[in-house]
């Protein structure tokens, strides 16, 4: 003990010293990749954004300029069909788990809730093309939207699930305690706190799968005109983003790095929804 | 479904009066507000209350008082079946509420809470509502649509509560804006709005500052004569100001019950006088 209380120090200094400079390294890590990508998108993409990319359909094989108006587009329709499916069944499930589910059961269903969170996504694209694809004998929207709608199941399950939890029992008693009956407390009371928290989870779960490409392969397909009907195969902006970027054309290219620009802008814009949201002071869940 | 357990009022009429020797000096009322007979509450294999039986008389202050963990939550909760949130209890005996057994085959929860209402430890007004919004939901959500019913619903309520003086101008301020003890006599004005005929209070000054409390004390004296009020206190000094009868509870038992002057000044059980001189809990 009474040794070499100075050497003592001068090592636990030092340790200090090297310990704080690999978790710096550590967090540069992790931050640099966005910004490379980001940087690099720029620099490849932004001279392809214009007018013309919002507003044209692609043009033919060795025509220059056209757009990718359909498939900006098509990722919204395709996104729209996903929540319808992705959003009622997970909000549904969260509050279940919430809610009612007994401690059995919500064991099992957060292991199932959590493995399929990890299942790739292209095998959402296969499951949905042997249920759909094949059974319609087509290619389609509904499809597409199916298979990232899956995707966004088990996802928003989860949160919404974390976020009404997060909302205190007191709430709950005394809602009960007015007489409320037990929906009437879950919907008006216990979500209606969480629901910041809930349009979160939704709105990651979308950002999440709006740049899926996988799952789309086999069953939104890709477009290069107007989709007129949600039964028929339909444009998805990593889709074409995928396309333009295996072709040998030059022009092509320029596009997809404008489409994965264009893309990762959008998903960009969501996280800052998202942030906005959870910054408010009046948002007491999460 | 509300009116599953209401029922009509001349039933209190035909109630055979053995309440005994028990009569509370204050209000010699007719019939108890709630005749608990041989109750027994499991949570689990826990057994939280052991056989007890008691007639609350009603328009009178009760006061529960016992050590931390003799039961005296879980008997209040039971007088409106709020214990049933735990997972795992079981019921044994009867809690008759107006000559109605409250655990009866059809009695649907929602209903006995209307009429018997409460207010928690902690002060628990819904952040996302305002003030009004806060007193007013229990109407909204028991169906009431009518603005004007609704807005004569609030200031009496807020009125009653003590509370419509400080906050009649802001009443669209979020409910959380309000100090501590503003905000527990909103939310004994919010249990008060569905106008219930019994309000359980569970330590509702336990968290507040002492001139809070105090305010919360004058209240509970003036809704006496609207309501039967039963409350849970871990201090004796304040069942004595605020009770007319009390309760002593030890290990889920009711060991004695009596007028509060006659329980604090001549026990009659060795466990009360021990435990009112503090010789123990």
């Amino acid at each position: 003990m009474q040794s070499t209380p100075g050497n003592n120090r001068r090592w636990r200094t030092i340790k200090s010293a090297i310990v704080s400079a690999l978790s710096f390294i550590a967090a540069i890590l992790v931050v640099a990749p966005l910004g490379f990508v980001f940087f690099h998108l720029v620099r490849s993409g932004a001279g392809a954004v214009n007018l013309s990319f919002f507003t044209q359909l692609p043009k033919p094989v060795g025509e220059a300029g056209g757009g990718m108006v359909n498939a900006i587009v098509g990722t919204a329709e395709l996104l729209g069909i996903a929540a319808l499916i992705g959003v009622p069944v997970g909000v549904l499930g969260g509050v279940y788990l919430a809610e009612y589910g007994s401690a059995r059961s919500n064991r099992m269903l957060r292991f199932i809730a959590d493995v399929l969170n990890g299942v790739p996504s292209i095998i959402w694209g296969v499951v949905v093309y042997g249920l759909v694809v094949l059974r319609f004998k087509s290619f389609s929207a509904y499809a597409g939207g199916l298979s990232l709608g899956l995707i966004m199941i088990p996802l928003i399950m989860r949160t919404t699930e974390e976020v009404l939890l997060l909302v205190p029992n007191g709430y709950r008693e005394a809602a009960l305690a007015l007489g409320i009956s037990r929906w009437k407390t879950i919907v008006h009371i216990v979500m209606k706190t969480a629901s910041k928290g809930i349009v979160t989870g939704i709105l990651l779960a979308l950002a999440r799968v709006a740049g899926e490409t996988a799952p789309l392969l086999f069953t939104a397909f890709g477009n290069r005109f107007w989709n007129h009907s949600l039964r028929e195969p339909i444009a998805a902006l990593p889709l074409q983003i995928f396309t333009y970027a295996i072709s040998p054309y030059e022009d092509w290219h320029r596009q997809a790095w404008a489409g994965a620009l264009v893309l990762i802008v959008g998903i960009f814009f969501i996280n800052i929804v998202v942030r906005l949201l959870t910054r408010n002071p009046a948002f007491r869940v999460l | 479904m509300i009116e599953t357990a209401v029922q009509s009022p001349n039933s209190m009429s035909q109630q055979v009066t053995d309440q005994g020797t028990h009569l509370p000096t204050v209000a010699p009322t007719e019939v108890p507000a709630f005749k608990v007979q041989n109750l027994s509450i499991w949570y689990g294999q826990k057994q939280a209350i052991n056989d007890v039986t008691i007639d609350i008389p009603s328009k009178t202050i009760t006061a529960i008082i016992g050590p931390s963990g003799c039961g005296k939550s879980t008997f209040l909760r039971c007088l409106n079946r709020m214990h049933e949130l735990m997972p795992h209890t079981r019921v044994e005996g009867k809690v008759l509420f107006q000559g109605e057994d409250l655990y009866g085959a059809g009695v649907d929860p929602a209903a006995v809470r209307r009429r018997v209402g409460m207010v928690f430890q902690k002060s628990n007004p819904f952040p996302t509502m305002s003030i009004a919004e806060n007193v007013t939901v229990g109407l909204k959500l028991n169906g009431l649509r009518k603005r004007s019913l609704l807005d004569e619903r609030l200031e009496k309520s807020l009125r009653m509560a003590a509370l419509w003086d400080e906050v009649k101008d802001d009443l669209k301020k979020p409910g959380m804006s309000l100090s501590g003890g503003q905000q527990q006599r909103l939310c004994i004005a919010r249990a008060i709005a569905v106008e219930p005929e019994v309000v359980l209070m569970d330590e509702p000054a336990s968290a507040l500052d002492p001139i809070a409390t105090m305010k919360i004390e004058e209240l509970i004296g003036v809704l006496k004569s609207n309501y039967t009020i039963v409350i849970v206190t871990h201090n004796m000094q304040q069942a004595s100001r605020v009770s007319d009868k009390t309760a002593f509870f030890y290990v889920g038992k009711l060991i004695e019950f009596n007028d509060t002057k006659t329980l604090f000044s001549q026990p009659k059980e060795k466990k009360t006088e021990d435990y009112i001189t503090g010789r123990f809990g």
